[in-house]
C-alpha cells in the first residue's frame, strides 16, 4: 500500500509505515550547507555549545554560491566554512577548483543514492529526487542540528502523483515539461507534497532531465520530487555511486492524495514570464519580447547536456550584438568535458563568454547583475522581483534551446528561428 | 502579548523580497533588517516599529531555503507574520529559530494596512482594536509548541539529549 515517499521516509525512522501528517524524526543519510547557509549554521552550533559532528564523512560543505569569493564579506564566509571544514575534518568540502554548483555535483560524485534520505540547506536539495533518493531544502538551524545529532524532524507529506507521457517533439525538454506542470498547479500547488513522477514518459528521460524536473519541485512549493530509480538510474550511478543503493518502489496500491496527468503530446517549449515560476507561456504566444543577457547555467539546467543542447542551437551562429551571453557549467567536470567535445568553442566564437562554476547570478549574487529595465532568459529556477539584480530587471525562464535561440535572436525566440 | 500595527502584503512573498541575495554576505540580524522587503516595499525597514505584525496572503516565504529572511524580519521589529499559507521552508525555519507564525485563512482577509492589533498567541486570540474585532488563531501541533517553548530547534535537541 505504501507509495515511495512513505516507503522511503520509514526507512529513516522507528516507525515500520508513516502516513501523512506524522511528525518524524529521521536519520538523515547527507547533511549539505553551501557558503551562504553554512556560516549561519555554524553560528547556531556554536551558540547551542555543539563540539563535535555526528559523522565527518556524512556532512558535505560546498563552495557554490559567491565563489571564487565575490567581495570582502564573502570571502569571510567562506574562510569560516573552511576552517570548520578543516578543524572537523569534513571529508566532502568543495572547494574552487574541486567545487561546482552543489546540485550538480553531489549526483556527478555519486555521494547520493537511491533509497538515501538526504536534508540540504538550500531549497534545491529535492534535486535527488531524481535518483529516487527522498532529498529536502531545511534551514541553517535544521542544518546545524543534524550535523550534531543526524537527524531531523519531518513531516510526512501527501503525496501528489505525476504521470508523464505522450511523444513530446524534439524542441521540448525536461525544463519545458516542469515549467508546463508548475504552470497548471501554481507555485503553491503542491505545497508540502512530495512529487512522485511516474508514466511512459520517464524511461526516455535522461538523468540530467530527470534532475532538471525534481530540481523545480520546489517551485511549486512541494518538500520533495522524486522519480522510482530505473536501468536509466543504475546506468547513471555505475562506476560513480560511493554507497550501495536501496531501492524502493511504490506499491501498485499506493495511495496518492493527488494525481495529475501531464501528456506532452502536441506541447511547445514554453517560458516562465517575469516575475513567478508560474506565469508561463508557450514559446509561439509571446510575441516579441527583446532581451539584454542571457544565462546558461545553475543547479537546474547548467550540466554537460544542457551545453550541448545550447550548442547545437548556438553552432556557426553569432550572439546577437545586443545581448550578452554568459555560460556557466555547472562544475569542473562538465567544464572539462565541454572543452574536450568543443562546445567552448562554439559558446565563444558565437561571442559568449564563460564563467568558472558558480550560482552567481541566477540569485543575483555576481557575474552577471541586471541594471534597472534590463530583461535577460536564463536556464535558471526563478524569475521572481530582483533576482538577478535590480528590483526593476526581469528574468525569463527557459530551456537551454530557447535560452541559446534568444540570444541569437535578440529576443525571446523559438529553437526552430535559429536551427533546424 | 504581541501589539503593533499592521502591515499588509499579498500573495507569494518570496524570500528574495523578504532579503534579496545581495545582502546575504553577513549573517547578522542587525544588518539584515536593514533591507527586509528592500524590493517590494522600499522604505519598509525605516518605518516598522517594534511589535509590528506582517499580515500577507497565500504561499509566504516561498523560494529560497535562506534562514537569513526569518531572522531579517524579527531583527526588524516584526512580531508575528500572520499569512493564508506559509511555505514549507519558511514556515520549519520560523518554527525552528522563534519567529512567531499564524496561519489562518480569516484574519488577512478583514485586516486592513495600519491597523492597530495585539495578538495573545497563549489564549489564541488576535484582537483587531482599530475595528473591534477578534479572531481565534488556530493551535499549533504539540510538537511544534514544544520546540517554540524550548526557545527554537536547539535548545530543544540539547534537551532532548540531556533527558537521553
Amino acid at each position: 500500500m505504501p507509495n515511495l515517499t512513505q516507503k522511503l521516509l520509514s526507512a529513516h525512522c522507528d516507525k515500520d509505515t508513516v502516513y501523512p501528517g506524522d511528525l518524524i524524526q529521521a536519520k538523515v543519510d547527507l547533511v549539505l550547507g553551501n557558503d551562504i547557509t553554512t556560516p549561519l549554521a555554524l553560528r547556531e552550533f556554536f551558540a547551542a555549545g555543539f563540539r563535535r559532528v555526528f559523522d565527518p564523512e556524512r556532512i558535505v560543505l560546498v563552495q557554490d554560491h559567491f565563489v571564487p569569493s565575490k567581495d570582502i564579506k564573502s570571502a569571510e564566509q567562506s574562510m569560516m566554512v573552511r576552517q570548520f571544514a578543516r578543524e572537523y575534518r569534513i571529508t566532502h568540502h568543495f572547494d574552487v577548483g574541486s567545487a561546482g554548483i552543489e546540485h550538480a555535483l553531489l549526483p556527478e560524485r555519486g555521494l547520493v543514492v537511491p533509497g538515501d534520505l538526504v536534508i540540504g540547506a538550500d531549497s534545491h536539495t529535492c534535486t535527488y529526487g531524481a535518483l529516487g533518493a527522498f532529498a529536502t531544502g531545511i534551514g541553517s538551524t535544521d542544518m546545524a542540528a543534524a550535523m550534531a545529532i543526524g537527524e531531523v524532524w519531518l513531516r510526512v507529506p501527501e503525496v501528489m502523483k505525476v504521470v508523464l507521457t505522450g511523444n513530446r517533439s524534439r524542441w521540448v525538454s525536461g525544463k519545458d515539461i516542469m515549467l508546463a506542470i508548475i504552470g497548471r498547479i501554481g507555485t503553491d500547488g503542491a505545497r508540502y507534497m512530495s512529487m512522485e513522477f511516474q508514466g511512459p514518459l520517464v524511461a526516455e528521460l535522461s538523468i540530467d532531465e530527470r534532475m532538471t524536473i525534481s530540481n523545480m519541485a520546489i517551485e511549486a512549493g512541494a518538500k520533495a520530487g522524486i522519480f522510482q530509480p530505473d536501468e536509466v538510474t543504475m546506468e547513471y550511478l555505475k562506476h560513480r555511486a560511493k554507497r550501495p543503493p536501496r531501492l524502493y518502489t511504490s506499491d501498485a496500491d499506493a495511495i496518492y492524495q493527488e494525481e495529475l496527468v501531464m501528456d506532452v503530446t502536441g506541447m511547445e517549449p514554453v517560458v516562465a514570464l517575469p516575475h513567478s515560476p508560474d506565469n508561463v507561456r508557450q514559446i509561439s504566444e509571446v510575441g516579441e519580447i527583446p532581451i539584454d543577457q542571457v544565462v546558461i547555467g545553475s543547479c537546474t539546467n547548467g550540466r554537460y547536456s544542457d551545453l550541448e543542447m545550447a550548442a547545437r542551437v548556438l553552432r556557426g551562429k553569432k550572439v546577437n550584438p545586443n545581448v550578452r551571453l554568459i555560460v556557466i557549467p555547472a562544475t569542473q567536470q562538465v567544464y572539462l568535458d565541454a572543452m574536450r567535445a568543443g562546445l567552448l568553442e562554439v559558446f565563444i566564437e558565437a561571442g559568449g563568454v564563460i564563467s568558472p562554476p558558480t550560482c552567481g547570478p541566477c540569485l543575483g549574487g555576481y557575474m552577471g547583475i541586471l541594471g534597472p529595465g534590463e530583461r535577460a532568459v536564463a536556464t535558471t529556477n526563478r524569475n521572481f522581483v530582483g533576482r538577478m539584480g535590480h528590483a526593476k530587471s526581469e528574468v525569463i525562464l527557459a530551456s537551454p534551446f530557447v535560452a541559446a535561440a534568444s540570444a541569437v535572436m535578440g529576443r525571446v525566440a523559438a529553437p526552430w528561428e535559429v536551427a533546424s | 502579548m504581541r501589539r503593533g500595527r499592521a502591515w499588509v502584503f499579498g500573495d507569494n512573498i518570496d524570500t528574495d523580497a523578504i532579503i534579496p541575495a545581495r545582502y546575504l554576505y553577513t549573517t547578522d540580524p542587525a544588518e539584515l533588517a536593514q533591507h527586509v522587503m528592500e524590493d517590494i516595499a522600499p522604505g519598509f525597514a525605516g518605518r516598522v516599529r517594534p511589535g509590528d505584525i506582517i499580515v500577507a496572503g497565500r504561499n509566504f516565504g516561498c523560494g529560497s531555503s535562506r534562514e537569513h529572511a526569518p531572522l531579517a524580519i524579527r531583527a526588524s521589529g516584526i512580531s508575528c507574520v500572520i499569512a493564508r499559507s506559509f511555505a514549507r521552508i519558511f514556515y520549519r525555519n520560523s518554527i525552528n529559530t522563534g519567529l512567531c507564525i499564524v496561519e489562518s485563512e480569516e484574519i488577512p482577509n478583514e485586516v486592513q494596512q495600519g491597523d492597530d492589533l495585539e495578538l495573545n498567541a497563549e489564549a489564541g486570540i488576535l484582537l483587531n482594536l482599530s475595528r473591534g474585532t477578534v479572531h481565534r488563531i488556530p493551535e499549533q501541533p504539540a510538537f511544534v509548541r514544544e520546540i517554540i517553548e524550548a526557545g527554537g530547534l536547539l535548545p530543544y535537541v540539547k534537551r532532548r539529549l540531556a533527558d537521553d
